[in-house]
C-alpha cells in the first residue's frame, strides 16, 4: 500500500522527467531517422512518419555517403588531426604540468599564474597573425598546422589539469624513488606518467572531442584539408537539396565522439568537473 | 557518473597536496644547477614555445593590428574601432550577444539546477543524466544540423511546428476554403467576421451564397454540380457554390457546371447581426434552416470557412532565429549545468540536510536555507563558464541560421570570422573585434587568476 502510495505521488515528477528525456533524445534521433530516408521522400517526409512503415527505411544514404570520395577523405582527415593533436597535447601538457608540480625553478608560480591567465583566452584573438604566419610557411593547408594549433589552444586547460592532479601524488613515493637515484625523466615516465593515468585520460578524452568537433579552426585554415565538420558545411550552404548527403554525413560525424564519450563517460565527467571547479 | 563527484575535486585535491610537495624544496638533481635548468628547460620547454608562438605574440600581433587598415599597411588609430560600432550587421552581433549574455547563462544553470534536484528524486536519475548529457559528446556544429532540421517550417516536416499543429489542432482547425470572396457585391464582409448577404430573408425564401477565388485545390473532393435552391414554407433554404466555371458565367446565377460547396459554415444571423443558428453545407452546397420564427435574416458565411491551416512558425527567419539558436545551445549546455551542480549537490553532507529536516524544516525550507547557499560556488563556476561559452558563441549560430538570416543571428565571434575570413577580408576590423571579445574576458580572467592566489 505504502509504496502504491509512493509510486502515485512521484507519478508527475517521473512523467515530467519522461518528457525532458524525451525532449533531449528525440532531436539525434530525428536525425538518424532522417539518414534513413530514401533519397527521392526526403522532401516530402516528416522523418517521424518513418517509424510507422520502417519498410522505407534504407542504408542507401549511407552507402552514397561512403562512395564520396570528399566525405571519406573529410573523415581520414577529421581522424587524423583529432588523434595527432591529442597525442601531442597530452605528452607536451604532462612534461610542463610535471615541471610545474614537482620541479623547483625561479618564476614557476608566476608562469602558472600566465597559464591560467590563457585559460580564457578566445581563439579568435589568434585567428589573423597565425593565418599570415601559416601563409608564410607551409603549415597552411595542412593537417600539422591545425595539429599545432589545437594543441597550443588546448594547452593551458591540459598543463592546468595535470598540474593540480600530479601534485596530488604522494610525495612519499617521489621521495624514495629520487632516494634511489632515479633521474626525472625516469620518475616522469615510470612514475608519473602511469599514476596520472586517470587525468591524462580525462584530458585525452576532451581534447579528442573538441577537436574532433572543431569547425572554426579548420575553416580558417584549410582548403582541401577538410575534416568532416567543414565538408558538411560547404555542403549546408545549398542546404535542402542534398540532405540526403547532410543527414547521414551529420550522424556519423557525431556517433563517433558519441560512443568515445558513452565508453568514457567518466573521465570525460572527471575532466569537465577539474576543469570547471578552478 | 553519479559516483565520479566524489572522485574529483582535483582542484581542491591538489591545493591540499601542494603543501606536502613543496615544503622542503627538490632534491638535488644530477649533474648541479646546471642540469636542473637543462631539465627544467626541457620539460617547460615544448609548452613554452608553442604557448608564445601561437598564444601570446599572435594576441600581442592582433592588438597592433588593431589600429592598421584593411591591408596592414597604414596606420589609422581608432577608426576600426569606431567601425565596430557603428556598423549595422556589428551592432546587431553585439545586440544579439548582449541577449545571449544575458538570457542563457541564467537559463542553462537554472535549468541545469533544477534538473540535477530533480534526478535525484528518481530511481533512473543515472539513465536520466546521460541522456541529457549526450549532446555535451556531439559538436555545437552538428547539433545545429540538427536543430536547422527539426525547425523546418512546414509542419509536415518540421518537428518542433508538427509539435505545435497537434497542439494548435486540439483548439481550432484550418477551414475549409481560405481564400474565398464573395462572387457578387450582394454577399461582403471579411474572412474574419464572416461574409453577409446584404438583403434580408424571410423564411420560405432562399439564399444564394456564390463565392469566388478558390483555387481548384481547395474545391472539395468530390463536389457535385450545384443546384439552386427551392423555396419551403417556414424555412430558409439555400446554396454555396463556386460561382464560376471555365469562361466565366454569369455572377450571382447558378448555372451548369459551376459546383456545390460542402461543408461550408452557413450562419442565420438576427437583425442584430448574431448567429442564430449555424450549420454546415451539405451536398451541392445545399442548406436549409427549417423551422425558422417569422422575421427577417441575413444568412451569411461564417469565419470558420476561412480560418487559414497552421503554416507552421517561421523558426530560421529573421525575427526568431536567435532564440531559435538559442533553445539548441542550451540543448547542449544543459547538461554540463547539471552534471556539474550535481556533483555539488552529493558533496553537501547528508548530516546537515538531515539535521535541518529534523528540526522541522520543510524541504523547500531546506533547499533554500541549506542546499542553496551551499552550492553557490558551484552555482557561480557554472554561470561563469557559461558566460564564456557564450561571448564565444560561433559554430552553431553557422548551422542553425540559414545563410539568408544570418545578418540577424550575428554574434561577436561569427562577425569577427565572417569579417576577416567571410569575403570581407578586412584584418583591421577583425582584429579589433578580436581585440573586443578579448576584452570581454579579461574580468572572468582575472576572477581565475585571483581565485587560485587566494588558493596557494
Amino acid at each position: 500500500m505504502a509504496t502504491v502510495l509512493r509510486v502515485v505521488r512521484r507519478a508527475p515528477l517521473n512523467l515530467f522527467l519522461l518528457v525532458v528525456a524525451a525532449m533531449w533524445l528525440v532531436p539525434t534521433f530525428g536525425l538518424f531517422l532522417t539518414s534513413l530516408i530514401p533519397k527521392g521522400e526526403i522532401a516530402r517526409e516528416g522523418w517521424w512518419n518513418v517509424v510507422a512503415k520502417p519498410s522505407s527505411m534504407t542504408f542507401d544514404n549511407y552507402r552514397a555517403l561512403f562512395d564520396n570520395n570528399d566525405l571519406t577523405k573529410a573523415l581520414v582527415t577529421t581522424a587524423e588531426i583529432a588523434v595527432g593533436n591529442t597525442l601531442l597535447l597530452v605528452f607536451i601538457a604532462a612534461l610542463a604540468g610535471y615541471a610545474f608540480a614537482w620541479l623547483e625553478f625561479p618564476g614557476r608560480d608566476g608562469l602558472f599564474v600566465v597559464v591560467i591567465g590563457l585559460l580564457v583566452v578566445p581563439l579568435q584573438v589568434a585567428l589573423i597573425p597565425i593565418f599570415s604566419l601559416y601563409n608564410s610557411t607551409s603549415l597552411f593547408d595542412t593537417v600539422l598546422g591545425l595539429i599545432l594549433f589545437h594543441v597550443a589552444f588546448g594547452l593551458p586547460f591540459g598543463i592546468f589539469l595535470l598540474r593540480n592532479f600530479f601534485i596530488g601524488i604522494p610525495k612519499d613515493i617521489m621521495e624514495s624513488a629520487r632516494i634511489d637515484g632515479a633521474s626525472e625523466l625516469t620518475i616522469f615516465f615510470k612514475l608519473i606518467l602511469p599514476l596520472g593515468l586517470p587525468a591524462i585520460a580525462s584530458l585525452a578524452i576532451f581534447q579528442f572531442l573538441w577537436t574532433w568537433n572543431d569547425l572554426i579552426v579548420a575553416l580558417t585554415y584549410g582548403r582541401d584539408t577538410q575534416p568532416i565538420t567543414v565538408a558538411i558545411f560547404s555542403q549546408l550552404r545549398q542546404f535542402g537539396s542534398n540532405i540526403e548527403l547532410i543527414a547521414p554525413a551529420s550522424f556519423v560525424s557525431l556517433a563517433i565522439p558519441l560512443a568515445v564519450f558513452l565508453a568514457f563517460q567518466r573521465y570525460f565527467v572527471q575532466g569537465l568537473l577539474a576543469g570547471s571547479v578552478k | 557518473m553519479a559516483d565520479s563527484a566524489s572522485t574529483v575535486p582535483p582542484a581542491a585535491a591538489g591545493v591540499h597536496a601542494r603543501g606536502a610537495g613543496t615544503d622542503d624544496g627538490p632534491s638535488a638533481a644530477p649533474g648541479g644547477p646546471w642540469g636542473q635548468r637543462a631539465m627544467t628547460a626541457l620539460f617547460l620547454g615544448p609548452a613554452a614555445v608553442m604557448l608564445v608562438v601561437w598564444l601570446v605574440y599572435p594576441t600581442l600581433k592582433t592588438f597592433v593590428r588593431s589600429f592598421y587598415g584593411r591591408d596592414g599597411s597604414d596606420w589609422v588609430g581608432l577608426e576600426n574601432y569606431r567601425a565596430l560600432f557603428t556598423t549595422d550587421t556589428l551592432q546587431t552581433a553585439i545586440q544579439n550577444n548582449a541577449i545571449w549574455v544575458g538570457v542563457v547563462p541564467a537559463l542553462v544553470t537554472s535549468i541545469g539546477l533544477i534538473f540535477a534536484v530533480l534526478t535525484e528524486r528518481v530511481r533512473w536519475g543515472v539513465a536520466f543524466k546521460i541522456a541529457v548529457f549526450m549532446p555535451m559528446a556531439i559538436s555545437l556544429f552538428a547539433a545545429g544540423v540538427i536543430w536547422h532540421i527539426m525547425y523546418t517550417q512546414d509542419p509536415g516536416q518540421g518537428a518542433v511546428n508538427a509539435a505545435i499543429n497537434v497542439v494548435d489542432d486540439t483548439f481550432s482547425s484550418a477551414g475549409v476554403l481560405t481564400s474565398a470572396q464573395g462572387s457578387t457585391p450582394e454577399l461582403a464582409g471579411t474572412p474574419e467576421r464572416g461574409l453577409v448577404l446584404k438583403s434580408s430573408v424571410r423564411p420560405g425564401e432562399t439564399a444564394l451564397l456564390g463565392l469566388t477565388g478558390i483555387p481548384p485545390a481547395q474545391v472539395p473532393e468530390g463536389a457535385r454540380q450545384a443546384q439552386a435552391p427551392t423555396p419551403r414554407p417556414g424555412a430558409i433554404t439555400g446554396t454555396t457554390w463556386r460561382d464560376f466555371k471555365p469562361g466565366g458565367g454569369r455572377p450571382g446565377v447558378v448555372e451548369p457546371q459551376e459546383l456545390g460547396l460542402e461543408g461550408v459554415t452557413v450562419q442565420l444571423r438576427d437583425a442584430s447581426g448574431r448567429a442564430v443558428r449555424t450549420i454546415k453545407s451539405g451536398e451541392g452546397g445545399a442548406f436549409s434552416f427549417e423551422g425558422v420564427k417569422a422575421g427577417s435574416y441575413r444568412p451569411a458565411v461564417g469565419p470558420e470557412t476561412f480560418q487559414k491551416p497552421f503554416a507552421g512558425v517561421s523558426w530560421l527567419g529573421p525575427k526568431l532565429i536567435t532564440p531559435a539558436v538559442m533553445i539548441a545551445y542550451i540543448w547542449v549546455w544543459a547538461g554540463f549545468a547539471m552534471v556539474v551542480i550535481a556533483a555539488g549537490l552529493a558533496a553537501i553532507s547528508r548530516e546537515v540536510l538531515e539535521a535541518a529536516r529534523t528540526d522541522g524544516a520543510t524541504e523547500w525550507q531546506v533547499f533554500r536555507r541549506v542546499t542553496a547557499p551551499m552550492l553557490a560556488p558551484v552555482l557561480s563556476v557554472v554561470f561563469i563558464t557559461m558566460l564564456i561559452n557564450v561571448l564565444k558563441v560561433f559554430d552553431i549560430v553557422l548551422s542553425v541560421a540559414p545563410g539568408s538570416s544570418q545578418d540577424d543571428a550575428n554574434v561577436i565571434a561569427l562577425a569577427m570570422w565572417r569579417t576577416s575570413f567571410g569575403g570581407v577580408n578586412d584584418f583591421g576590423l577583425g582584429s579589433a573585434i578580436a581585440v573586443f571579445l578579448f576584452l570581454l574576458v579579461i574580468p572572468v580572467l582575472a576572477l581565475n587568476v585571483r581565485r587560485f592566489k587566494r588558493e596557494t
